[in-house]
C-alpha cells in the first residue's frame, strides 16, 4: 500500500501540498481586485502559518496519539488554532502594509471566509497526520511481529537440529571408557569418530541445505559409533544411487530418523537388527525410507511417532510449510519411516 | 563367594563393570546378560548377591524386570541419563552409577553396598516409587510359567482382585501379577480405567451397558458389580 514511506517522501508531499494551496489562495485573492503582490504576500503568510501549525501537530502526535475519547480536544484545538492563525495573519498584513485603510478593510471583510478556510485546512492536515501515524504504527508493528516470528522460527529450527540425545553421548563416552582399559587403540579411534560426528553437528548448524552425499557421510559417522556400542547386534544397509548424491536436503535430518529406528529396533527385540536406508527420486522429491524390524506382538504400544520423529516432522513443516513430508507405516514386522524432500 | 550378575545391553558397558570388579577377589561374576529376559532367568538360576543393572534395555527395562521377580536382589543401577530414574534412586538412597563412571566412584558404590546388605528391601521400595511416579502406565509385564508377556494397557478388559494378586483379564484369558488394586488404580489413566468396585477396575471402552446402579455389563459378556462410589465415579467419567 505505502511502498515508499520514507521521511523524505513525506516531506516532499508535505511541501508540495502547501505550495499548491498557496497558489490556489493567491489566485482566488486576485479576483477581489487586490494587486497580485499583495495577494501573494497575503496567501503566503496565511499558508505559512498553517504549515507551521501542521508541523507542530506532526511533532506532538509523534509522542502522543489521540484516542477516541479525546478527539473532542483535537477539534477544540483546531477551532482555537484557526482563530489564532486568522488573528496573527490580520495583524501581520496590517503591519506590513502600515495599516493602509483598504488593506485592513479587505482583511476584515474576508476574515469569516478565511476563518472557515483555515479551520478546514487544519482539520484536513490534522486528520492526515493522524492517519499517517496510525498507518506507520501498524506497519512498524507488522515488521516487529514478522521479525519476532522469524526469530522464533530460526530459534526453534536450531533447537530442533541440536536435539542430540544425551543417552547417545553418555553411552558412547562409557564405551570409550571401557575401551580405554582393554583396547586403547580402539578407544582413540572412537574418540576420533565421536569428535568428527559432533563437529559435523556443529558445523552444519549454519547451512540451510546440504547434499545427500554429505548427509550420508555424517550418518555413517554416527552408525560407526553405534556399531561399537551395540557390537554385532546392529547391521546397516544403505542404498543410494550415485546420481542422487547431489540432491539437497536439510542437514542432520536423517540421523534422528535412523536413531529412532535403532532404538525402536534394538529395544524391541533381542536379536541382531538390520536397519535399511534407501534413497530415490520421484516427482521432484527426494524420498528416503528407513526400515527397522520390530516385534508386532510384544512391541510396546507407542504414542504417536516418538519424540525424535516429531522433531523431524516439525522441522520439515517449518522449512517447507507442509505436514505430509514424514510418514510412518508398518509392513509385517517392519516399521518404515519415509520422508519426502521437495527438490527445487 | 559373592555372586554377581551384570545386565546391560551394551557389551562394552558390561566389560567395564567386569574390569572394575577384578579388584574384588571375593566376588565372582556368574553371568553377563544382554537383556531383561536373560537377566531374569539368570537371577532365578543363580540367586546372586548383587546385580549391576542398566535401566534402558531391549524389550523390558530394568525396573520391569525387577518387578517380575518374587524376591528382587540387591541392585546397583547403571544408567547413562534418565532423570526419572535418578529421582527414584535418590528418593530411596539407592546407589546408582552414571555412565561413564570412574573406578573411584565404582568403589564407593561397592563400599556402600557392603555396609548395608539389606538392599533387597530398598529395591522393593524403589519399585513402588517408580510405579507411582510413572505418569501413565502404558503396558503390564507379566510372567506366565517360564515366559514373559507384555500386555499393552488397552488390551486389558478389567482387573480383578485375587488375594495377594491381581487378575489381569484380556481376551486371551487372565494373567496374575503380585500387586495391589491400589497400585493399578494409582498408575492407570483414570479416564480410561475406573475402579467400579473394591475388587474391580474396568476399562471404560469395554462397557456395553449399565443395567442398574449395582451392575455393569462388559462387551465380553462379563457382569461386574458396581459399588455406590464406583457408580458415582463411572457417571463422572462418562459424563452422565
Amino acid at each position: 500500500m505505502f511502498k515508499e514511506f520514507s521521511t523524505r517522501y513525506v516531506a516532499f508531499a508535505f511541501g508540495t501540498w502547501w505550495v499548491l494551496w498557496t497558489a490556489v489562495v493567491w489566485y482566488i485573492i486576485t479576483f477581489y481586485g487586490v494587486s497580485w503582490q499583495q495577494a501573494l504576500v497575503d496567501a503566503s503568510i496565511n499558508m505559512a502559518l498553517l504549515a507551521l501549525t501542521s508541523i507542530a501537530v506532526l511533532n506532538t502526535i509523534k509522542f502522543y496519539r489521540p484516542t477516541r475519547g479525546n478527539l473532542l480536544y483535537l477539534r477544540l484545538w483546531s477551532l482555537l488554532h484557526a482563530l489564532f492563525i486568522s488573528a496573527v495573519h490580520g495583524w501581520l498584513i496590517a503591519e506590513i502594509y502600515s495599516y493602509q485603510i483598504e488593506v485592513v478593510r479587505f482583511v476584515e471583510l474576508s476574515s469569516p471566509i478565511r476563518y472557515v478556510f483555515n479551520l478546514v485546512m487544519i482539520g484536513i492536515s490534522t486528520t492526515a497526520i493522524v492517519i499517517y501515524h496510525y498507518v506507520k504504527d501498524e506497519r512498524e508493528h507488522e515488521l516487529r511481529k514478522d521479525a519476532a516470528e522469524q526469530l522464533a522460527k530460526e530459534t526453534e529450527l536450531i533447537k530442533l537440529r541440536q536435539q542430540l540425545q544425551p543417552h547417545f553421548l553418555f553411552n558412547s563416552l562409557n564405551s570409550i571408557s571401557a575401551l580405554a582399559g582393554s583396547k586403547p587403540e580402539q578407544a582413540r579411534k572412537m574418540i576420533q569418530q565421536l569428535s568428527d560426528f559432533l563437529r559435523g553437528t556443529l558445523r552444519k548448524e549454519e547451512q540451510q541445505l546440504t547434499t545427500l552425499r554429505d548427509e550420508l557421510h555424517h550418518l555413517q559417522l554416527y552408525l560407526d559409533i553405534e556399531k561399537v556400542r551395540f557390537g554385532h547386534r546392529l547391521e546397516t544397509a544403505i542404498q543410494c544411487g550415485a546420481e542422487l548424491e547431489a540432491l539437497e536436503l536439510p542437514p542432520l535430518i536423517l540421523q534422528p530418523i535412523v536413531e529412532n529406528a535403532i532404538k525402536f529396533g534394538l529395544y524391541d527385540t533381542t536379536d541382531a537388527v538390520l536397519i535399511e536406508l534407501t534413497a530415490q527420486l520421484a516427482q521432484k522429491e527426494l524420498i528416503v525410507q528407513v526400515k527397522n524390524p520390530f516385534d508386532a506382538v510384544t512391541a510396546a504400544p507407542r504414542k504417536g511417532t516418538g519424540f525424535g520423529l516429531n522433531a523431524v516432522s516439525r522441522r520439515l513443516y517449518l522449512l517447507y510449510g507442509r505436514t505430509d513430508l514424514l510418514k510412518t507405516h508398518t509392513e509385517g514386522n517392519l516399521f518404515i519411516t519415509t520422508i519426502h524432500i521437495p527438490q527445487p | 563367594m559373592i555372586k554377581a550378575i551384570i545386565i546391560d545391553d551394551e557389551p562394552l558397558a558390561r566389560s567395564i563393570v567386569a574390569e572394575y570388579l577384578q579388584t574384588y577377589s571375593q566376588i565372582t561374576i556368574v553371568q553377563e546378560c544382554g537383556d531383561g529376559f536373560e537377566g531374569m532367568k539368570a537371577i532365578g538360576q543363580h540367586q546372586p548377591d548383587l546385580v549391576f543393572l542398566d535401566v534402558q534395555m531391549p524389550k523390558i527395562n530394568g525396573f520391569e524386570m525387577l518387578e517380575l521377580l518374587d524376591q528382587p536382589p540387591a541392585v546397583i543401577f547403571t544408567t547413562a541419563f534418565d532423570e526419572f530414574a535418578m529421582r527414584a534412586f535418590e528418593a530411596h538412597a539407592i546407589d546408582y552409577l552414571l555412565k561413564p563412571f570412574s573406578k573411584e566412584r565404582f568403589d564407593k558404590a561397592m563400599e556402600k553396598w557392603m555396609k548395608q546388605k539389606a538392599t533387597p528391601q530398598h529395591t522393593q521400595a524403589l519399585l513402588d516409587t517408580v510405579a507411582a511416579q510413572q505418569e501413565e502406565q502404558q503396558r503390564v509385564v507379566v510372567k506366565t510359567g517360564s515366559s514373559i508377556r507384555i500386555i499393552p494397557i488397552q488390551e486389558v478388559l478389567y482387573f480383578e482382585a485375587y488375594d495377594d494378586y491381581v487378575k489381569i483379564h484380556t481376551k486371551d484369558g487372565y494373567f496374575l501379577k503380585k500387586k495391589t488394586m491400589q497400585y493399578f488404580e494409582n498408575t492407570l489413566d483414570p479416564k480410561v480405567f475406573v475402579r467400579v468396585h473394591r475388587s474391580f477396575i474396568i476399562q471404560v471402552a469395554e462397557i456395553t451397558k449399565i443395567d442398574s446402579a449395582d451392575e455393569v455389563l462388559l462387551k465380553s459378556g462379563k457382569r461386574v458389580p458396581l459399588s455406590r462410589t464406583g457408580y458415582g465415579k463411572l457417571k463422572t467419567v462418562l459424563g452422565i
